[in-house]
């Protein structure tokens, strides 16, 4: 017994670096977003802040437009979302349920997306958005984020949908339920963990997207999201360390907020849908 | 795929619960499926297919300012690609990029793969403990990350600084990292990494506890030790995930936009200028849009290099499963 506890300490002790360097970047984060400047400043930096303050989170929602810029990356975010799930729903279902010429063409073309280097098309989105007039536009990015996240949501929905036996519906229809009842009423509420997890993707990927938000809102700086606002932090904060970390921190809040509710749901549901496949 | 945080490994392909195809046996309804697929395919066309389109059209017209405002871009053939592939500024953004590429996930399929190792052997609680750290790292924005490693490696008052001089490198003492080409590279490699690990871990991890124990425990008696029980048993009956998830790292690091843009735009003196970053400077601050579209089209072709055979491997598992 001993000589195995003894075998754990190197063990152990790799885990405690692993866990240290994971940790310390979002540790000095929201730290140095708690310190008063003056400990900020400090030539020693204090790893604990001794003397917690919420003015630098006061200081950053102060800031001209934070709201705005919070507002609108929450709406590209949700409506690309909502979108997604919606048409990748419908989708999914033609997929996995029903027999046609062009499915596997269809599927092939979902795998192509998924996997489009989406980067390479900064330079023609910005020049189709200048032709149609959409460019600094939000709903020009809501309508990228949405099909940029579309083809998972397809691929995930259908690996669900899959996995509910067919007969399920089928016996709700003998007792005379409609198509769409059938479906909304048996098949809609055992895809919850599938439709969470997709939303959770999705939510994540458009809260965080950088170059298309960069590239394509330029004139309406109204019209910036929070990643393209954070990213130009030294004109809106100058040298204002505890404004930028508690700015990021709130950056960061919706995205573990959301990993933490639909964590545990998305889990236990895969393993649901394992066991039933 | 847009985002550089991908999918959780539980929804990945590979732990995806099986697909079996049912024959629908009631009758059919030959309109409907392609009413159900329409508002994907019309949006796919619209944002992506016509997207690559006209990338490759501008590639081929004389497309500056002037056409940009006015419009009436004429057709020059291959001229442009000439001219990007003639310039030696080219071809060193290229070898920079494979450095880059091949820096990133050598080193991040080498931690990953020690780190789920470590994860196998962990008690249950410690355990727990490395996988909400590296599931917290996941879910940190990039953009929020990018901004606490600028503060991290900030000269005069950065965390960093403090701890190499605290450890004797008094050279560190007030070093501007962001001046130097080497050392910008260095900062984006160390964020890539460390950013990149927690799927690639994880993902390993779920892999390695579906290798029954009775495995490990016979090369134990054979008297195997800790490489040779990697290299005899893990890693062959790992090695189509470990080819999955190192093509996908190779497309998202080769791809990598987000990081570099904001921390450096490519800079110090173009020290950390990749391809997609190259194509975006060429369009948008020189205003060549011509130009950029061709490192854009050159880039996606250099993609399809890994993508190819990874779309290949989708499309054949799928072809079994249904």
């Amino acid at each position: 017994m001993r000589a195995r506890a003894l075998r754990q300490v190197p063990v152990n002790l790799a885990a405690t670096v692993v866990l240290v360097a994971s940790v310390f970047p979002v540790y000095w984060m929201v730290s140095t977003a708690f310190k008063p400047t003056t400990d900020i400043q400090a030539d020693t930096p204090q790893l604990l802040p001794l003397h917690p303050t919420v003015q630098h989170f006061r200081d950053a929602v102060a800031v001209d437009g934070f709201w705005l810029f919070w507002r609108n990356s929450a709406l590209v975010s949700v409506g690309a979302v909502l979108l997604a799930l919606v048409v990748g729903l419908m989708a999914a279902f033609a997929v996995a349920r029903l027999q046609w010429r062009g499915r596997q063409g269809f599927v092939l073309m979902v795998f192509v997306a998924q996997m489009a280097p989406w980067e390479a098309l900064l330079i023609p989105m910005f020049i189709i958005a200048r032709d149609t007039g959409t460019l600094d536009t939000l709903s020009l990015l809501t309508a990228i984020y949405f099909v940029s996240t579309l083809p998972f949501t397809i691929v995930t929905l259908r690996g669900f949908l899959a996995a509910v036996p067919a007969e399920l519906e089928e016996a709700a229809q003998l007792d005379g339920a409609s198509r769409l009842q059938a479906f909304r009423r048996v098949v809609l509420p055992l895809l919850a963990p599938g439709l969470m997890s997709t939303s959770l993707f999705g939510f994540i990927t458009a809260w965080n997207e950088f170059a298309f938000a960069n590239a394509l809102i330029i004139k309406n700086q109204d019209n910036r999201t929070l990643p393209v606002w954070l990213s130009s932090f030294g004109n809106v904060f100058g040298t204002d360390w505890g404004a930028t970390m508690a700015a990021s921190t709130l950056f960061m809040l919706p995205v573990l907020a959301v990993f933490l509710v639909l964590q545990r749901r998305v889990t236990t549901g895969i393993v649901a849908g394992a066991v039933k496949g | 795929m847009l985002s550089d945080a991908p999918a959780r490994p539980t929804t990945d392909p590979v732990a995806r619960p099986p697909v079996i195809s049912r024959r629908p046996t009631r009758r059919r309804i030959p309109v409907w499926p392609y009413l159900l697929v329409l508002p994907t395919v019309v949006g796919t066309v619209l944002l992506l297919l016509y997207p690559v389109v006209r990338s490759v059209v501008i590639s081929l017209q004389h497309f500056r300012l002037a056409e940009l405002v006015r419009g009436g871009a004429t057709w020059v053939g291959l001229d442009n690609y000439r001219e990007v592939l003639t310039s030696p500024e080219l071809w060193s953004v290229l070898r920079r990029t494979l450095l880059w590429t091949v820096v990133n996930v050598v080193l991040i399929m080498v931690l990953s793969t020690l780190v789920a190792l470590l994860l196998v052997r962990l008690g249950s609680r410690m355990r727990l403990a490395v996988m909400s750290a590296l599931v917290l790292v996941w879910a940190v924005p990039v953009l929020a990350a990018t901004t606490v490693f600028q503060w991290m490696f900030q000269s005069r008052l950065g965390v960093v600084n403090w701890f190499l001089t605290s450890l004797g490198l008094e050279q560190f003492d007030g070093y501007t990292w962001f001046a130097d080409g080497t050392a910008t590279f260095v900062i984006l490699v160390v964020l890539v990494v460390w950013q990149s690990v927690p799927f690639a871990a994880l993902t390993l991890y779920a892999g390695l506890t579906t290798i029954p124990g009775e495995l490990f425990e016979s090369a134990r008696i054979d008297g195997a030790n800790a490489l040779q029980i990697f290299r005899v048993v893990t890693f062959p009956l790992l090695r189509p995930l470990f080819g999955l998830i190192t093509s996908l790292e190779i497309i998202w690091v080769f791809k990598c936009f987000a990081q570099i843009w904001a921390v450096s735009q490519g800079g110090p003196e173009g020290a950390t200028t990749t391809l997609p970053v190259y194509a975006f400077q060429v369009a948008q601050s020189l205003h060549k849009y011509d130009l950029g579209a061709v490192i854009s089209t050159l880039t996606v072709l250099l993609l399809l290099v890994v993508l190819v055979p990874h779309l290949r491997h989708l499309y054949r598992t799928e072809a079994v499963a249904s």
